[in-house]
């Protein structure tokens, strides 16, 4: 702890350095470290995004009037509303799909867990587009579809050509894949609840169901749901894919056009582009909600809305400016 | 000493044996409490008294033995000379007739103090959800939390979410309360306030069956004292027997350790 002499410069014996009469040290407010690097990296930023989008704005490559004539066109919004049937369909099917296999898969039985683990570990490595085609040609390999007895009487059969219109086998397809993926997302989130919680809700008697739905899953959909709001954006843009199965939706909409008026096709994929952002940013909108929904409890106060953030901030420069011009 | 069958029992564990794997963890412990006693079970940590409270009211299944709760077989059945393990079902039903008070509380983060004390009995159907209210106001008055129903249980000091852990348990009106450890995760200052409320529950003639290191509380409100080394039970008394005067020197060891 000793210091080499002449090290130590004490606070008291600095000279003052202006010819002003010094305030005492502990009254003055400290001056804050300057930042050159931060302010020359900030202005950098600022140039090379201003750059950007005077580019987008500007050049004439994107024909931004082209693209103002087809963003509402109706053959467009068809196609919007087929992408956010078949995302709509495909995130609820998928998402209850998932509970029952994590569920299964978190079972006492053996059998229960390893079917879960097979289908989880099959559609997970299937791609996507390789099981919608699958599905596409499915009602060429079986012609009905049978319930019954296996290998016995049927009770009730279907004519599949009949039954598998393309928006079902898009939604199936859909439904299927995300199913997987949900499966571990809701699986994590039932795991990340602590066992006190589980040992508490049995201690009380609660019934197997209520501990489920009342304790244990709420719990877990605070962990389950930034997870799966990733994982349903993702499905939105899968929902692309489904044009392979010849259902028009936004993006089939849009090559189909980009087709015949070829002129157009980069405003079209612009539109294509801007409705897809507006899709997830809603997304992201709800998951904020959700978020805090489920926050209730777990934190001592709930984290602040945007609006309130905007008027905390205000109030504290407010409160900064009067500061400063006090002193 | 042999217990008389004349007088009623609250609680009986009968020759009850449990292994972790090879470990054995309760090696035949007997042990009986009768109604309105308060029994404080002592001995040094992994000597089995946690995973006896736990036997107890069936979150561990003993391997060999049964406990039953005024005269009812806990998990079990009987069935000819031999026992049947009960539906999950059957065994929450019972569960909910005996109070279990975890060391680290274990309330519901996500439900307010209120809900958490109301929730079971609304989920078990022994009341309706006004009535369950009313109850969960009056218990959580009675803890001395009356004003804090609003409250979720992380914006409570220790203290006051072991009382509303107490509150929760009560709300079954069950026939014994199980403490597993209740001060053991308090700040010291906490402590006082939650076995001022086991304290008041031992006077109204609740029957209580308590794991704490809490010596002096175990002297001033035990009926009697048991003493569990090794899975066995080594002694037991009333505390001016066990406390004061051990007879065997594990217990004088222990006790020469904590006091």
């Amino acid at each position: 702890m000793t210091e080499p002499p002449g090290a130590a410069v004490s606070v008291t014996d600095a000279p003052p350095r202006s010819d002003t009469p010094s305030k005492p040290l502990a009254a003055q407010r400290v001056l804050p470290l300057r930042r050159p690097g931060r302010w020359i990296a900030t202005a950098v930023v600022l140039v090379l995004a201003a750059q950007f989008v005077h580019g987008l704005a500007t050049n004439p490559f994107y024909q931004w009037d082209r693209f103002g004539y087809w963003f509402l066109r109706p053959t467009v919004l068809d196609g919007l509303l087929i992408t956010l049937e078949v995302a709509a369909w495909s995130a609820v099917l998928g998402l209850l799909g998932g509970i029952l296999l994590a569920l299964a898969r978190l079972s006492k039985s053996p059998v229960l867990r390893a079917v879960s683990w097979t289908y989880v570990w099959a559609l997970r490595s299937i791609p996507l587009i390789v099981v919608l085609l699958f599905l596409y040609n499915f009602s060429a390999l079986y012609k009905t579809l049978s319930v019954g007895v296996p290998f016995g009487p049927a009770f009730f059969s279907f004519d599949e050509s009949r039954l598998a219109t393309d928006m079902v086998i898009a939604v199936i397809g859909l439904s299927l894949n995300e199913a997987a993926y949900a499966a571990e997302v809701v699986r994590g989130g039932i795991l990340s609840v602590d066992q006190g919680q589980h040992e508490a809700a049995s201690a009380l008697g609660l019934p197997k169901g209520y501990q489920f739905r009342k304790i244990v899953f709420p719990q877990a959909l605070r962990s389950i749901t930034p997870n799966y709001v990733n994982q349903l954006i993702g499905l939105i843009k899968s929902t692309s894919l489904v044009f392979y199965v010849s259902l028009l939706d936004l993006f089939g909409t849009v090559q189909s056009m980009g087709a015949t008026y070829p002129g157009d096709i980069v405003p079209l994929l612009l539109v294509a582009t801007v409705w897809y952002l507006i899709l997830t940013s809603a997304v992201s909108v709800v998951q904020f909600y959700v978020e805090r929904h489920y926050a209730r409890g777990a934190t001592r106060s709930l984290p602040p809305t945007p609006l309130q953030k905007l008027r905390a901030s205000l109030t504290e420069l407010r409160a900064r400016i009067r500061r400063e011009t006090a002193i | 000493m042999t217990v008389t069958d004349i007088t009623p029992v609250a609680l009986e564990v009968h020759g009850v044996h449990k292994w972790y794997g090879a470990h054995r963890v309760l090696d035949g412990v007997d042990l009986t409490v009768r109604p309105g006693e308060v029994t404080v079970i002592l001995g040094p940590s992994g000597s089995g008294k946690s995973t006896l409270l736990r036997v107890i009211n069936h979150l561990e299944k003993p391997e060999i033995g049964y406990v039953s709760v005024n005269d009812e077989l806990i998990g079990v059945r009987r069935q000819g000379d031999r026992l049947k393990e009960l539906s999950e079902r059957a065994i929450l039903t019972q569960r909910s007739r005996i109070g279990f008070v975890f060391q680290n509380f274990n309330l519901f983060p996500h439900l307010t103090v209120l809900d958490n004390v109301a929730a079971a009995p609304v989920a078990t159907g022994k009341l309706g959800k006004a009535q369950a209210q009313d109850l969960a106001r009056e218990l959580l008055g009675r803890v001395g939390l009356a004003d804090r129903t609003g409250a979720y249980p992380r914006q409570l000091s220790g203290g006051q979410q072991q009382r509303v852990a107490i509150a929760r348990a009560l709300a079954l009106r069950p026939g014994v309360i199980l403490f597993d450890e209740p001060t053991s995760a308090l700040d010291p200052e906490l402590v006082g306030e939650v076995l001022a409320v086991i304290k008041d529950l031992a006077t109204s003639g609740t029957t209580l069956v308590i794991v704490t290191h809490e010596i002096g509380f175990a002297r001033e409100i035990a009926d009697r004292v048991v003493f569990i080394d090794g899975g066995r039970i080594v002694e037991q008394g009333p505390p001016s027997e066990v406390l004061d005067r051990p007879r065997h020197e594990r217990t004088r060891d222990f006790l020469s350790k904590v006091l």
